[in-house]
């Protein structure tokens, strides 16, 4: 059995946390860190690099698991914005809802929102890979450039504005695509890939049932003969 | 960046113990604002014959009980004044009018901060936890409540442009974020003969959601043509006698959690701000989305 290590932030702050989290984890043990009374708290367990198992046991704030590598980072409530902004690696989980910005600019690792994601959901996204179980906001995956956004439910308007190689899988309905974005058919290797991404994540579902959505490519480069309508 | 919180109770204990609730909430979005803030509340509405004012003074050692007896003996009629430093609640048969005549010409300084049947407005420069101490907010009840916390961005710290803004009889406006417009809202108001008291852009979003409603309209229906309206950033929240009202623009960059349990309504930008309400954690809480109209109405009293 893990050893748990409870830490209270009605006893600590948050400096002394994350300090502790950097600089004094047991290493070689199978440790488990169970953070008590988050109350909406922002910068919770950022910039972790260590193969740690850590529980947030209630709702928290902003940029929770920024910056994560390694770790594998659970809340047990609903999160602020940014949560997993530019995670490396690891795995950042959130049970409850996330609000806006939920993986922004994430490099690597796995972010799983079990309910919905707010506005602008993985935007910038740089190579990780965000699931959703539920719905996410207008604006999501905007710009990303590398990896994977898997959202369960609906998408809400302009999805995949100005997007680069990152690719969408939508289970729902899209409310509207953003610039530059399009749908295409599902081939093996991307039911395949959802298939992967949500055994991952742990969620049952059919994974031919998802739309794939894509950079159109047309916004990459700057055409010196188009319409200079500014 | 600034903070806004509000809160409406849904009980009479939590109309009782409002102030209790809503300072921790203000104190907390102190990080979000701390030059200035401000709060509204909603009380019991006194008699139609009577209207009640806040007024306040650059002068904290402002003498009010000759500003009482000037007042009595100009305008006459019934005339209930509490002060509390350098400000006071004037409760009176009073038109609103002729007391604004007045204090223009007798008492220039002084600063008209709300009128209605319902609501009283405190606002000033400084740390929210310094405000709500002086001012005595958690003795406050009320129906329901409107505070905001201030870090300006686009016009000058002063407690004349510290949030609430009001215009009007009991409606007010706390606003996170900048309109790009404000001008030319403003422009178009002065126009009609609406008067404005600072250049503050959030003060253009409430005179043009009043004159609506003095033009008719519902305040959902002036909130729609809003939308057409203002341009920029806002999370707006807004308060009637008995109604909160919140509404986000359609890009959301501005924050905002509701909470709703058989108890009470409260909003904030963070949900910190929101932690120590009793039963919160297992209550719904909910990102309102983009351009939708969320309005809660008082539906107890304690009389």
């Amino acid at each position: 059995m893990d050893r748990v290590i409870p830490l209270d932030l009605t006893r600590l702050t948050v400096r002394e946390l994350n300090h502790f989290l950097h600089h004094q984890l047991p290493t070689g043990d199978a440790v488990r860190v169970e953070i008590l009374n988050p109350n909406g708290m922002h910068n919770l367990a950022v910039g972790l690099d260590a193969p740690a198992e850590i529980d947030i046991l209630g709702h928290a704030g902003y940029f929770i698991a920024g910056m994560n590598k390694r770790a594998n980072v659970t809340v047990h409530g609903n999160v602020g914005w940014s949560v997993a902004e530019n995670i490396m690696s690891g795995t950042v989980r959130v049970k409850g809802c996330a609000s806006e910005c939920a993986g922004a600019s994430g490099h690597g690792g796995l972010l799983v929102i079990e309910e919905d994601a707010s506005s602008r959901c993985g935007i910038s996204l740089k190579g990780g890979d965000i699931v959703v179980v539920g719905s996410v906001g207008h604006m999501s995956a905007f710009m990303a450039q590398a990896g994977t956004l898997v959202v369960c439910g609906d998408a809400g308007g302009s999805l995949g504005d100005s997007l680069y190689e990152a690719t969408i899988y939508v289970g729902g309905a899209i409310h509207s695509l953003g610039a530059d974005a399009q749908e295409e058919p599902m081939t093996a290797a991307d039911v395949a890939r959802v298939s992967e991404l949500l055994t991952k994540a742990g969620i049952t579902r059919d994974a031919k049932s998802f739309k794939r959505v894509a950079s159109k490519r047309s916004l990459y480069h700057w055409h010196a003969d188009a319409g200079q309508e500014y | 960046m600034c903070g806004i919180v509000g809160f409406l109770a849904k009980k009479p204990e939590f109309i009782q113990s409002l102030g209790k609730h809503v300072v921790p909430m203000l104190t907390c979005m102190g990080d979000r604002g701390p030059d200035s803030a401000g709060l509204a509340v909603f009380g019991e509405p006194v008699d139609p014959s009577l209207r009640r004012f806040s007024l306040y003074a650059p002068d904290r050692r402002f003498d009010w009980s000759a500003f009482e007896q000037q007042l009595a003996a100009r305008i006459g009629g019934q005339i209930e004044l509490s002060a509390l430093e350098n400000h006071a609640v004037l409760i009176g048969s009073v038109e609103p009018i002729r007391l604004k005549a007045w204090l223009t010409e007798a008492h220039p300084t002084l600063h008209l901060l709300s009128t209605g049947r319902t609501i009283d407005v405190y606002k000033d420069e400084g740390h929210p936890t310094d405000i709500a101490r002086r001012y005595h907010f958690t003795q406050f009840s009320g129906t329901h409540a409107v505070g905001h916390t201030r870090m300006a961005t686009e016009s000058a710290v002063s407690p004349a442009h510290a949030h609430p803004f009001t215009a009007g009889e009991d409606f007010c406006l706390v606003h996170n974020g900048s309109l790009s417009n404000p001008y030319s809202v403003r422009r178009k108001l002065e126009k009609k003969g609406i008067r404005f008291e600072t250049d503050n852009d959030t003060e253009a979003a409430c005179r043009f959601l009043e004159w609506r409603m003095s033009e008719g309209d519902q305040l959902e229906a002036a909130i729609q043509k809003g939308f057409e309206e203002l341009d920029g950033f806002f999370t707006l929240l807004m308060a009637t006698a008995d109604k909160l009202i919140l509404v986000r623009d359609p890009f959301a960059c501005k924050p905002a959690v509701a909470v709703e349990t058989d108890e009470y309504v409260a909003i904030s930008s963070e949900y910190r701000a929101l932690a120590h309400l009793p039963g919160v954690k297992n209550a719904r809480i909910f990102e309102p989305v983009p351009e939708q109209i969320y309005s809660w109405t008082v539906s107890s009293r304690l009389t």
